[in-house]
C-alpha cells in the first residue's frame, strides 16, 4: 500500500489500521534550549556579587568640659533610652522624676513606635535622643538602637554613660518581674 | 510487495561538544575562584540598614568576641613594623629582631603587651580566640587598648598612612568592652570609626524608607 508521508520527517507512530495518518512529529529538538540555559547561567555567574558585609559609620563628639561647647538639649525634646539585658529598653522623656514615675519599659521591637511618637510630637530642632546602655546590654542591642536612629532619621542622638540611679532603677524593675507600665 | 524505503534520519545528537564546553566553563571558574581567607576569630556581627560596603584593605580592625576578648589586626606591613618599634621603645616589649619579623607577619594580635613574646612564639594554628587572652579591655583602669591605640596612631603618623578604624563586634559581646574600645579611640583623638554589620532591608513605612522612595540621596 502506498502511503503519503505528509509529516515533516522523524518517526511517527502508525495508529492501528489507519491509512493516512497525518500525525505531526512529537519530538522536539532541545539543543537551543540548552544553549539558552547555559547563556543564562553564565550571565548570572558574572553579575552575581556575593553579599558583602556592610559598615555603619559612627562619629563621636569630642569630650569637652567646657559647657559652652556641649550641645544644649531642651528638656522637653529629650528622650532617654536605657538598654538593659535581653533586649529590654527602658525610656523616659525629659528628666527623671523624683519618684521615677515617668520611667517606662519597652522592648527593642516596640521602641520604634515610641521613637516615632516622640518625633511626631517634638519640633525637629529640639529633638534629641540620649542612649545609655547598661553594663548588661549586648553589642547587638547597641547597634540595633543606633540602627533605629538611622531608620527613623533622627538627626541628633548621643551615646553616653549610664547614671547610677538609672542602673538601680533597671535592676529594681527587672527584679520585680519587669513591671510593665 | 516492496515497500518504498522511507529515509530515516537519526535524531540522536552528539553530546560531545556540549560536554567539552561544560568542562571548559567549569575549569575556568575553578581557576578564577578566590577563596575568602579563613578567619582565625569567628564573630557573628549584628544587622543594620547601612548600605555602605565595608572597606577591606588598609584598615585597622578591632574585633570584640562574644566572651569580651579584644583582638587587633592590620594589613599594612610598614605600619606593623613601626608599631613593633614603638612597643619596644615605649612599653619595653623587648622584642628581638626575629620576633619583630614575626610581629609583622602575624595577622592579628590578641595578647597583652607583657605576653607578646609568648604570643609570637605560638604556632599559627594555636592562635585562636579560644586559646588567647585577648587584649585587656574589661575595666576602665586596666584598659590596654588605650596604649595599643596610641602607638597605632603614632605608627600611622610616622609611616604617613591614613588610619581607617573599624570595629567588628559579636552580637553577644557586652557593652563595657565596647565602651572601653570607644574610650581608647577618644583618648587618641580618633572620633570617626565604622562598625561591620550584615546588610538588612529597610523596614517599609519608616522615615528612612520614605527617603529612599523619594529618591533622596541618603547619607552613608
Amino acid at each position: 500500500m502506498a502511503e503519503m508521508d505528509t509529516s515533516g520527517g522523524g518517526k511517527h507512530k502508525k495508529g492501528p489500521g489507519v491509512k493516512k495518518s497525518k500525525k505531526a512529529s512529537t519530538r522536539v529538538d532541545l539543543t537551543p534550549m540548552v544553549d539558552l540555559g547555559f547563556l543564562l547561567i553564565t550571565f548570572f555567574i558574572f553579575t552575581t556579587t556575593m553579599s558583602q558585609p556592610t559598615a555603619m559609620k559612627l562619629f563621636l563628639p569630642k569630650d569637652t568640659d567646657d559647657p559652652e561647647d556641649q550641645n544644649k538639649a531642651k528638656e522637653s525634646g529629650a528622650l532617654t533610652l536605657l538598654l538593659g539585658k535581653n533586649a529590654d529598653v527602658y525610656y523616659y522623656e525629659g528628666q527623671l522624676d523624683a519618684q521615677a514615675s515617668n520611667f517606662k519599659t519597652s522592648t527593642m521591637k516596640q521602641i520604634r513606635d515610641v521613637i516615632i511618637d516622640k518625633k511626631r510630637r517634638t519640633p525637629e530642632k529640639d529633638l534629641v535622643i540620649v542612649i545609655k546602655p547598661s553594663d548588661e546590654a549586648s553589642y547587638k542591642d547597641v547597634v540595633d538602637i543606633l540602627d533605629e536612629m538611622t531608620i527613623n532619621d533622627i538627626k541628633r542622638y548621643a551615646l553616653v554613660d549610664i547614671l547610677d540611679i538609672e542602673g538601680q532603677l533597671i535592676k529594681a524593675t527587672e527584679g520585680s518581674g519587669g513591671a510593665a507600665q | 510487495m516492496a515497500r518504498p524505503k522511507i529515509a530515516r534520519k537519526s535524531t540522536v545528537v552528539d553530546m560531545t561538544a556540549m560536554c567539552d564546553v561544560a568542562f571548559l566553563l567549569l575549569s575556568f571558574f575553578i581557576l578564577t575562584t578566590k577563596f575568602k581567607p579563613d578567619e582565625a576569630i569567628s564573630v557573628t556581627t549584628p544587622n543594620s540598614v547601612s548600605a555602605k560596603a565595608a572597606p577591606e584593605k588598609d584598615v585597622t580592625l578591632v574585633t570584640i568576641t562574644k566572651d569580651g576578648k579584644v583582638f587587633i589586626s592590620m594589613n599594612n606591613d610598614a605600619v606593623k613594623e613601626e608599631l613593633a618599634k614603638q612597643l619596644n621603645q615605649n612599653k619595653g616589649a623587648g622584642l628581638t629582631p626575629a620576633e619583630e619579623k614575626a610581629f609583622v607577619k602575624a595577622s592579628f594580635y590578641g595578647a597583652p603587651i607583657s605576653q607578646l613574646k609568648s604570643f609570637l612564639n605560638l604556632p599559627l594554628d594555636q592562635r585562636t580566640d579560644a586559646n588567647l587572652p585577648g587584649i585587656p579591655a574589661k575595666d576602665t583602669t586596666n584598659n590596654e587598648v588605650v596604649d595599643w591605640m596610641r602607638y597605632i596612631v603614632t605608627a600611622h603618623a610616622n609611616t604617613n598612612e591614613k588610619l581607617n578604624l573599624i570595629v567588628k563586634g559579636d552580637n553577644l559581646a557586652k557593652y563595657p568592652q565596647f565602651k572601653n574600645v570607644i574610650a581608647a579611640f577618644k583618648k587618641s583623638d580618633e572620633f570617626k570609626f565604622q562598625m561591620i554589620t550584615n546588610p538588612e532591608g529597610v523596614p517599609t513605612g519608616t522615615d528612612l524608607w520614605k527617603k529612599y522612595m523619594k529618591g533622596d540621596k541618603v547619607e552613608q
